[in-house]
């Protein structure tokens, strides 16, 4: 029916838009509501295909969906906000696997007709690429949410093992495309991708997740462009590749802000051996600060700018930082927050937070723009962030993380650090800057030491 | 499918990905999380396919059933990913 094609072409044609419209800020949520109405038109000419009886049972699935969906939309913490997305990018996913499974199905075994090799290709890449976002995607999920270790889990002969399933899973292919894909070897194909995806993941650490999860949300579009492969279906290919490049391109900002490549990452365990190393190294000798002090410091300052990491998501501290941005600007305290890219546990994720907590988003300035105000800024105040101001980025050759671009937070006249102990960074390495005579440390939990800060900034 | 649709699908899939590219390698960074979520929204798309895999009469065939589940968790994500996105973007407010 033509009708239906052309309706499957405007909803492409709103996909592109919607995308497009997220460049802008103010246009973003114009943007994400063209790309819901794009979806809905494709759901309506896929409805005007179905058969009538089938109606009531999907209206029912579909119910039960948006129920879910908006449940869990609207109940969740913007600090577990990339758990909410590695989920949902699974089930993505594994809805793919699940589409193949059923038109492979009905071909072989319902209608008993030939599958061509074009066909038989897509179904087996669309459960390979499905079945690895999902158990990748469940396996980020349960390590943001700390379910498990955040730590990289390694074992001997891990890589090797993820190349002889990788083998297996190829011979599997080539056999069933030369021959006939038959119900065992779609389940054995299903079974290894399912595994390749926990194994994956398995070794890459918490503070790496931003790609991670970057590379999976990439994943789940080439999933869905490989099901409009096995149904001939445009909107499919054309939605499914837009998500594919927007993940690859995240994964590659986050791979740069990083100094580190792909492979890198992916191989994983990133800190755990070099950190006997570094322990040798001499001692740092920290100072520290009492919340008196510091709200002194705070009061005599003209600039002020706040470097936000995972630890502030972490401590739920971004509304009392919002207390002191409020105080400060109250003071004619110059104000602004520095986002490194990598910052949090997804990209973009401390904009989200610092957004929720009614932070306006021209206060948050990005790392190449704000890198040269440090020099000339009264004080910085790092909550919750070690790595991305590090100085031994650029000062050690030996350091881990050498090369990786960071805030200049050293630069200020003086460094406050919110920290909870003298524990490392993700990378496992010594944070240089905690020993700089212009650093102090102000030690506790961030949420309550802040809370206190702004307490004393207001007597005073 | 015959060599010529394929070809045609191929041509679908080399422009919009380069499309997509184009438009979000612009996409500012204070935006990384929302386009993160609605695009994830986007890649729900499968829930096409779900429709009409769970477009067969009766319950007795195992495709029923397969299309059936990948419709419910399409929709949880289509859904959920973008009123998700829409709750975060509403917070994004300039002074």
């Amino acid at each position: 029916m033509i009708l239906i094609q052309v309706l499957y072409l405007i909803a492409s044609v709103l996909f592109i838009i919607g995308i497009k419209m997220m460049n802008k800020t103010k246009e973003a949520r114009s943007g994400n509501l063209v790309s819901s109405v794009g979806m809905l038109i494709a759901i309506i000419a896929t409805l005007l295909q179905i058969n009538i009886v089938s109606i009531t049972e999907i209206l029912a699935c579909m119910a039960i969906g948006s129920a879910i969906g908006l449940y869990y939309a609207y109940k969740v913490e913007m600090t577990k906000i990339p758990e909410m997305v590695s989920l949902f990018n699974g089930f993505g996913g594994i809805a793919s696997v699940a589409v193949a499974a059923s038109d492979f199905w009905l071909k072989t075994n319902v209608n008993m007709v030939q599958m061509g090799i074009i066909i038989t290709i897509s179904i087996i890449l669309s459960v390979f690429i499905g079945a690895i976002t999902f158990t990748g995607s469940m396996v980020a999920f349960l390590k943001l949410n700390g379910k498990i270790t955040g730590n990289p889990i390694t074992f001997k002969g891990q890589h090797l093992i993820n190349l002889i399933l990788l083998l297996v899973f190829i011979g599997a292919s080539v056999f069933a495309v030369a021959n006939q894909l038959d119900t065992s070897i779609i389940i054995v194909l299903t079974a290894i991708s399912l595994l390749l995806g926990v194994l994956t993941v398995l070794p890459i650490g918490g503070a790496d997740m931003p790609v991670v999860i970057s590379l999976l949300n990439s994943y789940s579009g080439m999933a869905a462009c490989a099901t409009g492969f096995i149904l001939n279906n445009n909107v499919l290919i054309v939605a499914g590749s837009l998500v594919g490049a927007s993940g690859i391109i995240l994964t590659q900002i986050m791979c740069k802000a990083m100094n580190r490549s792909l492979i890198n990452v992916l191989l994983g365990g990133f800190g755990q051996t070099i950190t006997k190393v570094e322990a040798d190294g001499p001692e740092i000798i920290v100072k520290e600060v009492g919340v008196e002090e510091a709200a002194m410091l705070f009061d005599g300052a003209s600039s002020v700018i706040v470097v936000p990491g995972y630890g502030m998501a972490v401590a739920q501290a971004q509304h009392v930082v919002r207390e002191l941005y409020e105080l400060c600007e109250k003071r004619n305290i110059e104000f602004k927050f520095a986002i490194h890219p990598v910052a949090g546990r997804m990209p973009g994720h401390m904009n989200v937070l610092l957004a929720e907590a009614n932070i306006p988003y021209d206060k948050l300035i990005e790392m190449e723009q704000i890198n040269d105000e440090f020099s000339n800024t009264d004080l910085v105040f790092v909550v919750g962030a070690n790595d991305v101001v590090n100085p031994a980025a650029q000062t050690n050759p030996k350091s881990p993380i050498y090369g990786m671009p960071i805030l200049n937070a050293s630069k200020a006249r003086t460094v406050i650090v919110s920290k909870r102990s003298m524990g490392k960074g993700y990378a496992g390495v010594e944070n240089e800057l905690f020993g700089y005579p212009n650093c102090l440390m102000l030690f506790g939990d961030a949420k309550q030491t802040i809370a206190k800060l702004v307490m004393e900034l207001k007597e005073l | 499918m015959n060599i010529e649709s394929l070809i045609i699908l191929l041509y679908v899939l080399v422009l919009a990905s380069y499309l997509g590219f184009e438009l979000i390698a612009k996409v500012p960074p204070t935006l990384h999380t929302p386009l993160m979520s609605g695009s994830n929204a986007i890649s729900g798309i499968t829930i096409v396919g779900a429709l009409l895999a769970c477009n067969e009469l009766g319950y007795t065939t195992l495709s029923k059933w397969l299309g059936m589940l990948a419709l419910v968790l399409a929709v949880i994500n289509v859904v959920g990913g973008y009123a998700v996105t829409d709750r975060m973007l509403k917070m994004f407010k300039k002074k």
